[in-house]
């Protein structure tokens, strides 16, 4: 029931008179109200996200335009366009669209690689910021849900690409789609079946390009925007996290305001990265189809590889060995079972699930149920850093040798051996990575112990009246000094027992991991540490020295 | 099964001349086999022995033929100066009058394919499309579809094939050089021998229309250029956008 | 928070500390004093800005016309990728250049405009908001309150018989739909046991499709092989899927070199070999062969192949040797297949090993 209020209120320019319409019917005041200056926090490592969310806008726009011209079908045809090397030849309708998007359609290329690449970028930004998220400690309470939907996210990006680099029915991806096919054909009892299903019969048949194009126009994007929602919606009911500093809390958010300044940064960053992409489009080409031929089973090139969000899986089946030490395809009641092609796939349903459930393993090692809006610096989480760089460099040795032929050749190096050095890395790395990114963090650590206890190093040698020569150290002020002590002090959690009195397995195994990860710890400089410091400094200084406050 | 071999070899025989057949009809003059022997003799014989029947070193040069002769030397890969997994190329070491009269003298060895006609190199006269069939069919597994090269086994590859002359695709496709499989006149007919060629000059001449080809790599260099330059760029950008104005 | 040696069960939102005493730390000084910037004491810089805004603004304009010359203005005329004259492709080249560099311009201007305006002109206080609960103790009171009442009047408690069938019905429900999913494809799994090859059909070259004399295959030539029955076939009727499994390499190797079987005896002619293109890895073609090594070389995930001992796999992930085709010589000297292959080729599946039985079963 409207008050007489709403009729009182008389606008007197022509835009206040329709806005005054949208608003008594929509009620759009309210909204205004709530999210007008609304509170974001800004840095860098931010930004990612939006990448992701202005890249999956090019991709629908710059994916529509292609739509118009592009047909998914592999009904058979001669090629009759400009492209000289294909006249002639027979190819799908599929291909066919493609050459003709590419060189006979004004723009057409330009969309083809605008779309490419924007789709590399995509995946690119999503793991890149979920890579900040892990490693700020963002995914923790009350944000470990909207963590699920971000791993969603991401392993939707890497079908949508698998889905769309295939629709040109070329040589290259078709290769791919075979390699899928056999993967597919290794699944115990239904693998064939699930073949037969989804090719419509032997491959490649005649149904899976347009198959996979609903899958990629359709099905997914819709997927991908709902998720998206959800995952915005949440961080608009969360508030976006922040890194400690002077004058930030665990309550508040410091930042600027939606209307005008974030909102035109953001805005901006849209037009930029429209801007980055149009010049990859307009500069460098990608996915250059007309080389590679239209599918034949027959032919393939040397350097087949899939686009690099695939490179992972490429590079697992590359390591398996399939003969050495004993054949890997083994059969069990009666059914022949290629682990040469299976076992590569659990170490990475490992890593995702890891991944995906890492909020919760974090929670049970440091039994730390908190809400947290502060982000951690990566340096002061030295567990949770090195755990997450043994991932990245496991992920990374599987995408390096999927391009193991192109480094033997790039190289001069034996093919063979860059495959038994990756296969070694495949198991050291991880270790190695978890050890030495551990010792960085914690010397990182250190070192701002140093500079809140010491200050900052000027590099101004002075000569003391009694002879000994010093570095003049200038001390912080304290708001940079804040920056260097506000974050969470981690400590081992040792097993204790539940309810009953008793000290499960399982609480003995998570006091074991927190001794392993919180044992050495670098703890942040207290006041009274910073008191004790000065005292020695004035036993060593003779004079002062101006004390420039810096920001 | 004795009527069969003396088939099959007889037919095998024959087989050698069908390369013959095409071969350059210029004939060698008996100063350029002197003067090839000589060649031979200070530079090739250590390896291939005194008259190219093959030592430990170096395989038998028996039935090459000039075309392997025009092809190894002209590219420099002959005289090989290091061992290794295969012969790279690198600056010829004789030129055009020397290389010939080392072909001359090698082709007395025993009859092997010659050095190709013109018309079998002339682009104009073939044919692209015909030409990328055949070479997607048979080429670009080992040396990518676009010719920028690939990895083999152990340390060999096969070269990238931009800026390589006419003949010398031509005779490499006939002679087969190390681990190259021989593409036969009568696998690989002349006719499609020059279209081959000619889709490799296609691709030479022409720019590709997207921009900058990344070495025609594919997906992994594109993949590379997106996380360093791409990345990069963006993240310029991004620290751009949230630091302080001065 | 405290310590939880008593054993009570922590509260949810605390986290368990070791019974230290938490350290003593600094203070927070609160958020740091602005620094006005150069735009906003000094009028003639904030004009600067102001212009510097405008005039990306209006290079995204020569931008957005850029894109016009290129489009209508670069005219990409003639064959593409002709082998003696570039221009055509020149022309495209240039015209991609243009239409992209246009929009990339358009984008940017708008884009670093707006963002330099923000940060010169727009203010730059940081200002703060508290955040809120994402849900307080009365909303959840209220919340379990209005479930508990909707679950009672829903009545579904007192009467499980309407709650057990309801149940069943949404369980079945779904399955009509998973049904409809069954006619994707075929459950027949024969043709992958089956290839066009067959006795006496001929190997012809791939893609002329002329057929092969054993004396055509010297001694280390290749040659990509399918079976001539396969250019019958339309692609309508499945001549890809058909050339899938299809697809030989054909070798000639020095016999006293290779290692044959003794039930293989007859598979070859004279040392020229026939084998399986189809990677029992993942399916690629494995169409690399070196001359010198009678190495079979896969592009894909590099299994390598000795073709001096039956295609036996010496790397890689690959874990079965190729299939090989039992060739042999027709009346006028061309290259004939004995029959099928004697397993299936490509990659494994579950059934293979029972497909190879009936297979061999059939050749016997």
């Amino acid at each position: 029931m409207s008050t007489s209020t709403d009729y009182e209120y008389k606008p007197q320019t022509s835009t206040g008179r329709i806005a005054n319409f949208v608003d008594t019917r929509v009620g759009m005041s309210p909204i205004v109200k709530e999210f007008g200056r609304k509170i974001f926090p800004d840095h860098w490592s931010f930004m990612f996200g939006e990448v992701a969310l202005y890249t999956f806008v090019i991709l629908l726009l710059s994916g529509t335009f292609l739509a118009l011209w592009f047909d998914p079908s592999m009904a058979s045809m001669e090629y009759e366009g400009s492209y000289v090397p294909m006249q002639g030849v027979e190819m799908s309708a599929a291909y066919v669209s493609s050459l003709d998007i590419s060189f006979d359609i004004r723009g057409g290329l330009f969309l083809r690689q605008l779309h490419h690449w924007s789709a590399l970028v995509f995946a690119a930004s999503v793991s890149v910021h979920m890579l900040r998220v892990f490693f700020t400690g963002a995914f923790r309470r009350p944000r470990e849900l909207n963590w699920l939907v971000g791993v969603g996210l991401f392993l939707l990006a890497i079908v949508a690409g698998f889905t769309g680099y295939s629709l040109p029915d070329d040589v290259l991806s078709g290769n791919g789609l075979r390699i899928a096919d056999a993967i597919l054909k290794a699944i115990p009892i239904v693998g064939a079946y699930l073949s037969m299903f989804l090719f419509g019969g032997e491959f490649p048949g005649h149904d899976i390009i347009p198959r996979l194009y609903i899958i990629h126009v359709l099905l997914i994007p819709a997927a991908i925007l709902g998720l998206i929602v959800v995952h915005l919606f949440m961080v608009v009911v969360h508030k976006h996290t922040q890194f400690p500093g002077p004058g930030r809390t665990e309550n508040n958010v410091v930042g600027f305001p939606v209307g005008p300044v974030y909102a035109a940064k953001a805005g901006g960053f849209f037009f930029i990265v429209f801007g980055i992409m149009a010049l990859l489009a307009a500069t460098t080409t990608i996915n250059a189809i007309w080389n590679y031929g239209p599918y034949d089973p027959s032919p393939v090139q040397a350097g087949s590889q899939p686009d690099w969000y695939m490179g992972f899986t490429d590079g697992a089946v590359r390591l398996m060995p399939g003969n050495w030490p004993f054949s890997w395809e083994w059969t069990f009641w009666g059914m022949s079972i290629p682990f040469n092609v299976l076992l590569p796939m659990v170490p990475i349903m490992i890593l995702f699930a890891l991944m995906a459930a890492w909020p919760w393993l974090e929670r049970w090692v440091t039994k730390d149920d908190r809400e947290h809006h502060l982000l951690d610096r990566p340096r002061n989480a030295p567990f949770r850093t090195a755990m997450g760089v043994a991932g990245v460099v496991f992920y990374t040795v599987m995408l390096v040798s999927a391009s193991g032929d192109l480094i033997a050749t790039h190289f001069h190096v034996s093919l063979n051996d860059v495959i038994y050095w990756l296969r070694t890395a495949y198991f050291v790395g991880p270790i190695l990575g978890f050890i030495i990114t551990r010792r960085i963090c914690l010397a990182l650590q250190r070192k701002d112990r140093e500079i809140v206890l010491h200050g900052r190093e000027t590099g101004r040698v002075q000569q003391l009246p009694h002879g000994e020569f010093i570095e003049v150290h200038e001390p912080i002020d304290e708001y940079k000094r804040y920056r260097l002590v506000a974050f969470p002090d981690y400590q081992v959690q040792p097993a204790e027992p539940n309810g009953k009195g008793k000290i499960t397995g399982l609480e003995k195994a998570r006091g074991r991991i927190s001794r392993w990860f919180f044992e050495d710890r670098v703890a942040p400089v207290t006041p009274a540490e910073l008191e004790a410091a000065h005292h020695h400094h004035e036993a060593v200084t003779a004079g002062t020295q101006d004390k420039e406050l810096v920001r | 099964m004795v009527l069969a071999l003396l088939l099959t070899g007889g037919l095998y025989a024959v087989a050698t001349t069908t390369n013959e057949a095409k071969a350059q009809t210029e004939t060698y003059t008996a100063q350029d086999i002197e003067e090839g022997q000589k060649l031979f003799l200070a530079n090739c014989s250590t390896c291939h022995g005194m008259e190219g029947a093959g030592t430990p070193s170096g395989p038998s040069l028996v039935g090459v033929g000039a075309a392997a002769v025009d092809f190894q030397v002209g590219t420099g890969r002959m005289p090989m100066q290091a061992n290794g997994p295969q012969a790279p190329q690198k600056a010829p070491q004789f030129d055009a009058e020397e290389t010939q009269q080392l072909a001359a003298y090698v082709a007395t060895f025993g009859a092997g394919p010659g050095v190709p006609e013109e018309e079998y190199l002339d682009v104009t006269q073939g044919n692209a499309a015909n030409g990328a069939k055949v070479f997607l069919a048979n080429c670009a597994m080992c040396h990518n579809a676009a010719g920028a090269g690939g990895a083999l086994t152990r340390g060999k590859y096969a070269p990238e094939l931009m800026g390589v002359e006419e003949n010398h695709i031509y005779e490499a496709m006939v002679t087969g050089p190390q681990n190259m499989p021989v593409f036969n006149d009568a696998n690989i007919t002349p006719e499609e021998k020059r279209d081959v060629i000619t889709y490799l000059k296609t691709l030479e001449t022409n720019p590709s229309p997207g921009g900058f080809s990344l070495g025609s790599l594919g997906p992994v260099s594109e993949g590379l250029f997106v996380w360093t330059i791409g990345l990069a760029v963006i993240i310029g950008f991004t620290v751009w956008l949230t630091s302080r104005s001065a | 928070m405290g310590s939880h040696s008593d054993g009570t069960p922590h509260q949810s939102g605390t986290v368990a500390t070791t019974g230290t005493t938490e350290m003593e730390r600094f203070p927070d000084p609160g958020l740091p004093p602005h620094r006005p910037r150069l735009t906003d004491v000094e009028s003639k810089a904030a004009k600067r800005a102001e212009r510097q805004v405008s005039l990306l603004f209006l290079i995204s304009i020569l931008g957005s016309v850029m894109f016009f010359v290129g489009y209508f203005g670069v005219r990409v005329e003639g064959p593409l990728y002709d082998v003696t004259n570039p221009t055509a492709t020149d022309a495209l080249r240039l015209q991609n250049l243009l239409l992209g560099l246009g929009i990339a311009l358009a984008m940017f201007g708008i884009g670093i405009g707006v963002v330099h305006w923000a940060r010169t002109l727009m203010p730059d206080h940081e200002l703060v908001e508290s955040r809120h609960a994402v849900r307080t103790e009365e909303q959840r009171a209220d919340a379990q309150s209005i479930l508990t009442t909707v679950y009672d009047e829903s009545g579904i408690k007192r009467r499980p018989l309407l709650r057990n069938t309801l149940i069943g019905a949404a369980v079945v429900a779904p399955l009509p739909f998973i049904g409809l999913l069954k006619d994707l494809g075929p459950t027949n799994l024969d043709p992958l046991k089956e290839t066009l090859w067959d006795e006496g059909v001929r190997l012809v070259r791939d893609p002329s499709g002329t057929p092969i004399k054993a004396s055509d295959v010297t001694l280390g030539s290749t040659f990509h092989v399918v079976p001539e029955n396969l250019n019958e076939l339309s692609h309508h009727e499945g001549y890809l899927d058909e050339k899938a499994k299809a697809v030989v390499l054909l070798m000639r190797l020095d016999p006293e070199s290779v290692n044959v079987s003794p039930d293989r005896a007859d598979w070859n002619v004279d040392g020229i070999f026939a084998y399986s293109k189809v990677c029992t890895h993942v399916g690629c073609p494995v169409a690399l062969y070196e001359q010198q090594t009678h190495h079979l070389l896969c592009p894909c995930h590099q299994s390598t192949f000795d073709l001096t001992n039956e295609c036996e796999v010496i790397f890689g992930p690959a874990a079965r040797p190729l299939p090989q085709l039992p060739i042999t010589v027709d009346a006028d000297g061309y290259l004939v297949a004995r029959s099928d292959f004697h397993e299936p080729v490509g990659p494994t599946y579950s059934q293979r090993g029972t497909h190879v039985e009936e297979m061999q079963g059939e050749a016997n």
